[in-house]
C-alpha cells in the first residue's frame, strides 16, 4: 500500500471541495508517485501532487492554498492582489435584486398593468414581438422569455480541413476503393469519394451589464442561454467595468439556476462601462483561445463608453480582424432618430460588420435567421445601409 | 532514465536545457510511471525542445506529430500504399492471367505506410523512443478522442492486420499552446505542467549557455529588457526563443551596450505585432534606464 493513503485521499477530497475536478484516479497516482520523490523535501512533494491532481492553469493557486493548508497548516493571508470588494458588490448576497429586478422595474413604472393575454393569440404575439423590451410588464416579460427560449438558433457553417466519406467529393477515397476492389477479384466497381466535414462556427457572445443596458441585460441573458443550450461551440461573456466569463453557467440545463449562477458570477451589475478595457481583456486573455476556426462574435452594448474611446477603437479593430464576422447589437438602433453618435459607437462603426438593433422579438427574430445565412466578408454592406436595412 | 529530480536538472542542463524544479518533478515522474508529460504554456517558452533533448539524452529517436485542423488517423497512424496495391494487383493479373488470388495481402504489413503514432509503438525499436505530439490544440477534437484511447494502452488496431502493440512504451511528450481548452479526459491521463516564463535568474543561464557570443553584461541587459516587456501591456509577449534569437541578432551586428537606437532597430525580434512595436517604440527608452 502507498504511504499516506489516507492523508492523500483526504486532500483529493479536500481539493475537490474547493471546487477542483481531481478525480480519485489522480489522487491514487499522486499516491503512487510519492514512493518515487523524497518525501521529507516539501517542494518535490508539492510538485508531484501539482503534477497529478491539477489539469488546468487556472486552478493552480486554488490548489496551492489548499496544499498550503491542508499539509503545512498555513493560511492564506489576504494579499495585495485580491481586489477590493466594491460597495455593489453587496448585490451578490441578494440574489433576488439581479433576477427580479426587471420585474420590479417594470412594475413601478407601469402604474396600469395591463393583463396579457397568456394564450397568445396571433394580435398578442404580434404586439409583443414589436413592443420594445424597455416597456414590458411583468406579464409580458414572462412571455417574452418564453418565447425567446424557444427561438431555433442556427449559425452558418463552415467547411472544416477534416475529411469524411461523401456521396460526391473533392477527393477520391482510394482505400475504400481498393477495398471494393479487393472483394471484386482487383477491380474496383466504382469511384467513391470523401469531402470536407461542414460544421457550425464558433460563435462568441460579449454583452454589456452597465447601468445604460440594465433594462435589457436580463433579456440579453435568457438569449445568451437560449443559444447556448441550442448550439455547440458558444461561448458567452459579460461585462460592465471588467470581463465575466459565463459559459459554464449558461450551460446548465436548468433556466433558472443558469440565469442565477450567471447572475451571482458577475461582480458589477448596473454599474459603470469600460467597453474598451473589457474588449482589451478579451482580447488578450481569451481571443487567442475562443476566436478559432472563424469564429462569429457578437456584441451586445449601446456603445456608452466612459473609458478611453481611442481604447475601445484599438481593441475594436483587433478584434475585426480575428473572427469571421463581427456583429454589434445595439437596443437603441431600432428608435426612431437614433444616430450611432455617441463617441464609443462611433469609434467602434468602422470595425463591424453588421450593426443591428435588438430591441424586441421581431429584432431577435431576423438575427437568429441572419446568424444562419450570414454571407462572407467581401459582400459586406456599408454600415449605415446595413443598419436601415433591418429596421 | 534519470536517477532523481536533482539527477534530472544536472544531465538536462549537460545539453543546454535550464529547467527549474517543477517542470523536472514532474518529467522525472511521468518517466518513472510512463505516463505522458503533457506540457501547456505561452509559445516560445521551450515545450518543444524538452522532447527534443529527452531524445538527445536518452539517445533514441525522435518521432514527432505536428497537429493540424483535420489531422486524422491516415496521416497520424497509418495509410496503406495505395500506387503499389494498385500495381501489384495489376502484375499479378498480367501474370496469372486470370482474377485467381489478384488481390490476396494487398492489405498486408508489406502495403502499409507508417505514420508517426505507429511508428512510435513500432517493435522494431530497441529502447522506448521519444514521441512528440506537438500542439495538440491545432487538431480537432476528433483526433483528442482517438488520442486518449492512444494513450490508455499504447496500442493500435489496423483491422485487416490486427492490434499491434508497443513493446516499450515511447516516452511521450504532448505540448499545447492554449488556442483552445484540451479536454480534461485526455490531460487526466498525463502529467501536467504548465511552463512559466522563466525567472530573471534563469533566463540569463539561459542565454549563457544557447548564445555564448554575447558578452556577460550585455546579456544580463538584454534579460532584463525583455522581462520588463514582458511586464508590458502587449497582445503577443515575447517567449524565451524570441529572447534567444534577439541575442543572437545583437552578437551577429556586434553590439557592445543595448542603446535605444540599436533596440528600436532590432524590435522586430522580440514584438510580431505592429501594434505592440508600435507601443514598445514609445516606452523603449524609459526600459532601457530601468533595465
Amino acid at each position: 500500500m502507498p504511504l499516506f493513503l489516507d492523508s492523500v485521499l483526504l486532500f483529493g477530497r479536500a481539493l475537490r471541495q474547493a471546487g477542483l475536478e481531481t478525480s480519485l484516479e489522480q489522487t491514487l497516482s499522486f499516491a503512487r508517485a510519492l514512493d518515487l520523490v523524497e518525501v521529507g523535501d516539501r517542494e518535490q512533494v508539492f510538485y508531484a501532487a501539482r503534477s497529478f491532481l491539477v489539469c488546468r492553469r487556472e486552478d493552480l493557486p486554488v490548489f496551492e492554498s489548499v496544499f498550503n493548508r491542508f499539509w503545512l497548516g498555513i493560511e492564506d493571508k489576504p494579499t495585495a492582489q485580491q481586489l477590493p470588494l466594491a460597495p455593489r458588490h453587496d448585490l451578490r448576497k441578494d440574489r433576488k435584486l439581479s433576477v427580479t429586478y426587471l420585474s420590479a422595474r417594470a412594475a413601478a413604472s407601469d402604474t396600469e398593468v395591463q393583463v396579457a393575454d397568456r394564450h397568445g393569440t396571433y394580435s398578442a404575439e404580434e404586439i409583443l414581438r414589436r413592443r420594445d423590451f424597455s416597456r414590458l410588464t411583468p406579464e409580458e416579460l414572462d412571455e417574452v422569455q418564453r418565447l425567446i427560449r424557444d427561438t431555433t438558433w442556427q449559425v452558418s457553417r463552415r467547411r472544416t480541413r477534416r475529411l469524411i466519406p461523401a456521396r460526391r467529393g473533392a477527393h477520391v477515397h482510394l482505400r475504400r476503393m481498393l477495398r471494393d476492389a479487393a472483394k471484386f477479384g482487383g477491380i474496383p466497381p466504382g469511384l467513391r469519394f470523401r469531402d470536407r466535414k461542414i460544421k457550425q462556427r464558433p460563435l462568441v457572445l460579449l454583452a454589456d451589464i452597465s447601468g445604460s443596458m440594465e433594462k435589457y441585460s436580463r433579456l440579453v441573458l435568457q438569449f445568451f442561454f437560449s443559444a447556448a443550450q441550442k448550439l455547440d461551440e458558444v461561448e458567452s461573456f459579460v461585462f460592465g467595468t471588467r470581463l465575466t466569463r459565463v459559459t459554464a453557467q449558461l450551460r446548465q440545463r436548468n433556466v433558472d439556476r443558469a440565469l442565477e449562477d450567471a447572475a451571482n458570477e458577475i461582480v458589477d451589475w448596473s454599474g459603470g462601462t469600460r467597453i474598451g478595457e473589457s474588449l482589451a481583456l478579451f482580447n488578450r486573455q481569451w481571443g487567442r483561445r475562443v476566436l478559432r476556426r472563424g469564429a462569429v462574435v457578437v456584441i451586445v452594448s449601446d456603445g456608452w463608453e466612459r473609458g478611453d474611446v481611442s481604447v475601445l477603437e484599438r481593441e475594436m479593430r483587433s478584434l475585426y480582424h480575428r473572427c469571421y464576422r463581427l456583429i454589434w447589437l445595439n437596443p437603441y438602433v431600432g428608435q426612431k432618430g437614433y444616430e450611432p453618435r455617441v463617441a464609443g459607437m462611433a469609434a467602434a462603426l468602422g470595425y463591424i460588420d453588421d450593426f443591428l438593433p435588438i430591441h424586441n422579438l421581431r429584432s431577435l427574430r431576423s438575427l437568429s435567421r441572419h446568424l444562419g445565412e450570414l454571407p462572407s466578408r467581401r459582400t459586406r454592406l456599408p454600415v449605415s445601409r446595413a443598419a436601415t436595412n433591418l429596421l | 532514465m534519470f536517477d532523481s529530480i536533482d539527477d534530472t536538472i544536472e544531465e538536462l542542463s549537460h545539453l543546454s536545457y535550464i529547467t527549474d524544479k517543477g517542470l523536472a518533478t514532474s518529467l522525472f515522474l511521468a518517466l518513472e510511471m510512463e505516463r505522458a508529460l503533457f506540457l501547456e504554456g505561452e509559445p516560445g517558452v521551450g515545450k518543444t525542445e524538452v522532447a527534443k533533448v529527452l531524445s538527445t539524452a536518452f539517445d533514441t529517436p525522435l518521432i514527432r506529430l505536428q497537429c493540424y485542423e483535420g489531422l486524422d488517423i491516415n496521416q497520424a497512424v497509418y495509410e496503406w500504399n495505395y500506387p503499389r496495391q494498385l500495381l501489384e494487383i495489376q502484375a499479378r493479373r498480367d501474370a496469372s492471367g486470370g482474377l485467381e488470388h489478384v488481390t490476396d495481402d494487398i492489405f498486408g504489413e508489406d502495403f502499409l505506410l507508417k505514420r508517426p503514432l505507429l511508428k512510435a509503438i513500432d517493435q522494431s525499436h530497441e529502447k522506448a523512443p521519444v514521441l512528440l505530439i506537438d500542439e495538440l490544440d491545432r487538431a480537432d477534437e476528433e483526433f483528442e478522442s482517438f488520442l486518449l484511447e492512444l494513450l490508455s494502452d499504447f496500442q493500435v488496431t489496423i483491422p485487416e492486420i490486427g492490434t499491434l502493440e508497443a513493446e516499450h512504451k515511447p516516452v511521450t511528450i504532448i505540448t499545447s499552446n492554449r488556442t483552445r481548452e484540451i479536454h480534461d479526459a485526455l490531460k487526466r491521463r498525463c502529467v501536467y505542467h504548465w511552463i512559466d516564463y522563466p525567472s530573471l535568474e534563469k533566463e540569463t543561464e539561459i542565454v549563457r549557455h544557447k548564445v555564448p557570443g554575447l558578452s556577460d553584461r550585455l546579456t544580463r541587459r538584454v534579460v532584463a529588457f525583455v522581462q520588463d516587456v514582458r511586464r508590458q501591456d502587449l497582445y503577443k509577449l515575447p517567449g524565451v526563443s524570441e529572447t534567444l534569437d534577439w541575442a543572437e541578432a545583437l552578437t551577429h551586428l556586434g553590439t557592445e551596450n543595448l542603446d535605444l537606437e540599436t533596440v528600436k532597430t532590432t524590435l522586430g525580434f522580440l514584438l510580431k505585432n505592429q501594434d505592440d512595436v508600435d507601443k514598445l517604440r514609445d516606452r523603449a527608452a524609459g526600459l532601457l534606464r530601468e533595465a
